[in-house]
């Protein structure tokens, strides 16, 4: 340990956790295995006696910190308000911090902030797509020699976009009519390179609403993946660079159309408060956030005319339902459409899996997290199942193909899109 | 104890299944309580075979078996009473292997959690009624082996009410079932009953064949205010008098009225010295309706200040929001809580509640006072913060005379909880040096090695 103190949670952040058990029963995690290390109270417990000494910081005990989902169902659920998927990001911290991993500096610090760097490393992926030989793959049934693990992440690409999104969206795009509300769009990494057409019918459906949508092209990454792997010190500096550029814009609200940048966004203020130059600054930036649902919901919005038969679910996202207690807000966009007829997901708020890179990390445990999700996702009988985040919507993707259902991953925004422009054509 | 000595538990269990990391041990060291004692080992087994493959291992090796589900206990009866031995976690064995909707019965591993077997019997119109408040973070062992209640049990009876039958792994690992899906049955002692409440001491539950009933269609609830204890009580006794049976018959004194309105802000009053929460369940809504109102009619005749009947599900959720408020009041009020389960006879409700406040006064810490009225058991609450020492001390002399203040008007030490670790001090008072005898005698029977829980349930200078 350096001469540098480490940076802790607070004592009350353990302590006081009564040992009742009842985060046991909404963790995905203990509920697949069954195991108290790989539970809330378990990882608590493991945070307390680590940090007390009675238990050294192993690579084992920091293993499980990094096993949780954080989907905070236990954070939402605890009668004493501990908040054991707060805490074990606290601890990934703690552990990052005594023992630092190169390799997170270069990826969370260098290439995942910078979205010119983030397309070009996606590049491959675009033209896996565009030179069509993704559809050749395809129909040659290659994807289906690749290892169970690679063909799951294969599967859990979108159909990708020609080119990322910040390339080709104007940096402000003019309200249809009387512009009554002006708003500062944060692409997100991920829509910006993987879902660009879904945000581009967010700037859509914005602007037909009255909204003059200014997109920074030279934001940083929200800071959540520096988050979750312990870099608490990254996602300050991204928080600091992003507060600026939106502040410079003069916007009324800041819409994003990701549950987990919206999440994160509306964290700056609690995360810089101890900062006397930005805590203002930060709580001020945090107040204009909303998911684009949300602010949909605040304003009034046009009925769309268009017509969609179809019966569909929606699955809420963590960091939405239980990140911003968003969870009327996209069913009501929804009911919206006329034709559209909306059947509710059992255990809709139980976490898919995504849990970030968890899909990634922990393949198994995130399959065997989506297995639930699927039946409970083939028992609506939905033809298209919506959820406003893009880790949710990759992980979707891939157990429906996995599973061999045919279900469409959209975001809910998308449809309303898609319902005004069905008007349209008509 | 090193791989060699465990490998045959790796070849019954499998590998994923042995669990000797310090970080596993760790946080099979405590349960629902303050307590906490690191085992060797923990296993979790995923059938009854192997639970009998690890037990006739254990009683070869001497290895003492602490069996455990969820770990939701607030008797500390599922840790070790001394570091080291096995704890057998049960958690994996959760099938549901059978709904008899013919006979209303239902047989499941012990590892399922109570509130999965509730949904799954329900979904076909049965209803499994005993409904611990660990309801979804505890096992159907445990609830058996510790014969959990509720707040329902008043109506419905507790866990062991429902045992038909169980399959039991004795201490040498012969696997022993009983009863059967005949309600009545008197061939023989009734084993049944004697492993239910028995924590783990005397055998190891891995199934269980449960009596199910109807499910109740109906249900109808009221909040009545007294100004006076004494009242609630008298209510109380009226309500049953009149033949009505109540599923549920909730009191929370002005301890608990207090805490829940200083952390929640509810709007209940707090001038009054008892509120008594009443829901009728059945088959038929206008019985319901009219047992409820009946009810309502004997609080208004007995003193009550005033009696709310909800109309709707809505009303329903709000008076009920008072009593689920409870835990995360307390919560709010002190860093620790200590919740005991005394139970007395009904009638001594006020005098009981009256030492309890005696001891609380005498201590200078409060203690807050709710429980099941229709069955004399309350949850006794004392706040305190463990971080100072001279408050811990002052908790274990106020635990003890609760107990005190319980035994003197005919109570029991606990209703619901069981003895575990906790009260093993006690016993003696408690039930006297015969029935230890006699209980010793049964388990010097069944577990002539000890090797199973072993010291749980017993006074602390007794051997087994």
């Amino acid at each position: 340990m350096g001469a540098m103190a480490v940076e802790k949670p607070e004592e009350n952040a353990y302590l006081n956790c009564i040992r009742c058990g009842l985060c046991l029963a909404v963790c995905p995690t203990y509920r697949e295995y069954l195991k108290e290390t790989v539970s809330p109270r378990g990882r608590v417990a493991l945070a307390r006696k680590g940090l007390d000494g009675e238990l050294a910081l192993s690579p084992n005990l920091v293993e499980q910190m990094y096993n949780c989902f954080a989907c905070m169902a236990c954070n939402e659920l605890c009668p004493v308000g501990i908040r054991p998927a707060e805490l074990v990001l606290s601890m990934r911290h703690v552990a990052e911090q005594i023992a630092p991993s190169k390799f997170k500096t270069a990826l969370f610090g260098g290439l995942i902030p910078f979205a010119g760097r983030m397309e070009l490393a996606t590049l491959p992926l675009r033209l896996y797509e565009g030179f069509g030989i993704r559809r050749l793959v395809y129909w040659l049934g290659l994807q289906r020699l690749l290892p169970a693990y690679f063909r799951d992440l294969e599967a859990m690409l979108p159909r990708l976009p020609q080119r990322p999104l910040r390339q080709s969206l104007p940096r402000v795009t003019p309200a249809t009519g009387e512009t009554r509300y002006r708003v500062g769009f944060f692409l997100g990494c991920a829509q910006n390179v993987l879902f660009a057409d879904e945000s581009r019918s967010t700037v859509r459906v914005l602007a037909r609403n009255g909204c003059q949508v200014t997109t920074p092209p030279d934001i940083q990454c929200c800071g959540m993946p520096a988050r979750g792997y312990g870099r608490m010190d990254l996602v300050k500096g991204q928080a600091r660079h992003n507060i600026a550029v939106f502040e410079r814009l003069a916007v009324d609200v800041i819409v994003t159309d990701c549950a987990t940048c919206g999440s994160t966004l509306k964290e700056y203020g609690a995360l810089l408060a101890g900062e006397p130059e930005w805590a203002e600054r930060a709580a001020a930036f945090s107040r204009k956030v909303r998911d684009v649902s949300e602010f949909l919901g605040e304003i009034p919005l046009e009925k769309p005319q268009g017509q969609m038969a179809a019966r569909v679910t929606y699955h809420d996202p963590c960091h939405l339902r239980r990140g911003q207690q968003v969870w009327k807000q996209p069913r009501s966009l929804l009911k919206l459409i006329d034709g559209l007829e909306l059947v509710e997901l059992p255990e809709s708020n139980w976490c898919c899996g995504s849990a970030g890179s968890q899909l990634i990390t922990h393949p198994q445990t995130s399959r065997k997290v989506m297995d639930r999700k699927m039946a409970n996702l083939a028992g609506t009988g939905a033809s298209v199942v919506a959820s406003g985040c893009p880790g949710c919507q990759m992980q979707l993707q891939a157990g429906i193909r996995r599973h061999g259902l045919k279900v469409r991953v959209v975001h809910p925004v998308t449809l309303l899109d898609e319902a005004y422009e069905a008007a349209n054509e008509h | 104890m090193n791989t060699k000595t465990i490998q045959p538990l790796i070849q019954i269990a499998g590998k994923n299944h042995v669990l000797t990391s310090p970080e596993d041990l760790a946080v099979y060291s405590y349960d629902g309580t303050f307590a906490e004692c690191t085992p060797e080992l923990v296993v979790l087994p995923g059938s009854t075979d192997e639970v009998s493959q690890i037990i006739a291992w254990a009683a070869k090796a001497r290895v003492p078996v602490i069996t455990r589900g969820m770990g939701s206990g607030l008797a500390a009866g599922s840790i070790p009473l001394v570091p080291g031995g096995l704890v057998l976690s049960l958690t994996r064995m959760n099938r549901i292997l059978e709904i008899d909707t013919g006979n209303a019965a239902a047989r499941a591993e012990a590892g399922v959690v109570t509130s999965d077997l509730q949904a799954a019997v329900e979904a076909v119109g049965l209803f499994y009624p005993p409904d611990p408040s660990s309801i979804r973070h505890s096992t159907l062992g445990g609830n058996i082996a510790c014969n959990a209640g509720g707040p329902r049990c008043l109506k419905y009876g507790v866990t062991g009410d429902y045992v038909l039958g169980l399959t039991v792994v004795l201490a040498d690992g012969r696997i022993l079932k009983t009863g059967g899906k005949p309600i009545k049955d008197v061939t023989g002692y009734d084993l049944n009953g004697l492993f239910t409440g028995s924590e783990g001491t005397l055998g190891v539950i891995t199934e269980a064949l449960l009596r199910l009933t109807a499910k109740p269609s109906a249900a109808r609830t009221a909040l009545a205010e007294f100004a006076s204890l004494t009242d609630a009580s008298r209510t109380v006794n009226a309500i049953l008098r009149a033949g009505i049976v109540p599923a549920t018959l909730e009191l929370m004194d002005q301890t608990a009225i207090t805490c829940i309105e200083e952390a929640m802000h509810l709007g209940l009053a707090t001038d009054v010295e008892a509120l008594l929460l009443i829901e009728t369940d059945g088959a038929e809504s206008a019985t319901v309706e009219r047992d409820l109102e009946a009810a309502a009619r004997i609080c208004q005749a007995n003193g009550a200040r005033s009696v709310k009947v909800a109309k709707d599900e809505t009303e329903r959720a709000n008076l009920w929001k008072a009593r689920r408020s409870i835990s995360p009041a307390l919560a709010r009020q002190a860093p620790n809580k200590l919740g005991e389960d005394i139970t007395v006879p009904r009638e001594a409700i006020p005098e009981v509640v009256g030492r309890l406040r005696a001891i609380s006064a005498k201590y200078g810490l409060p203690i807050v006072i709710f429980g099941h009225a229709g069955d004399g058991n309350l949850h006794p609450n004392i706040l305190f913060d463990k971080r100072q020492a001279a408050q811990w001390e002052k908790v274990e002399q106020m635990v003890a005379e609760i107990f005190d203040a319980s035994l003197a008007v005919g109570g029991t030490l606990s209703g619901e909880h069981g003895v575990g670790r906790l009260k093993r001090p006690y016993l003696v008072k408690a039930l006297g040096p015969l029935s230890i005898e006699v209980q010793r005698a049964i388990k010097q029977a069944l577990d002539p090695l000890n090797i199973l829980n072993p010291g749980k349930m017993f006074p602390e200078d007794s051997p087994a």
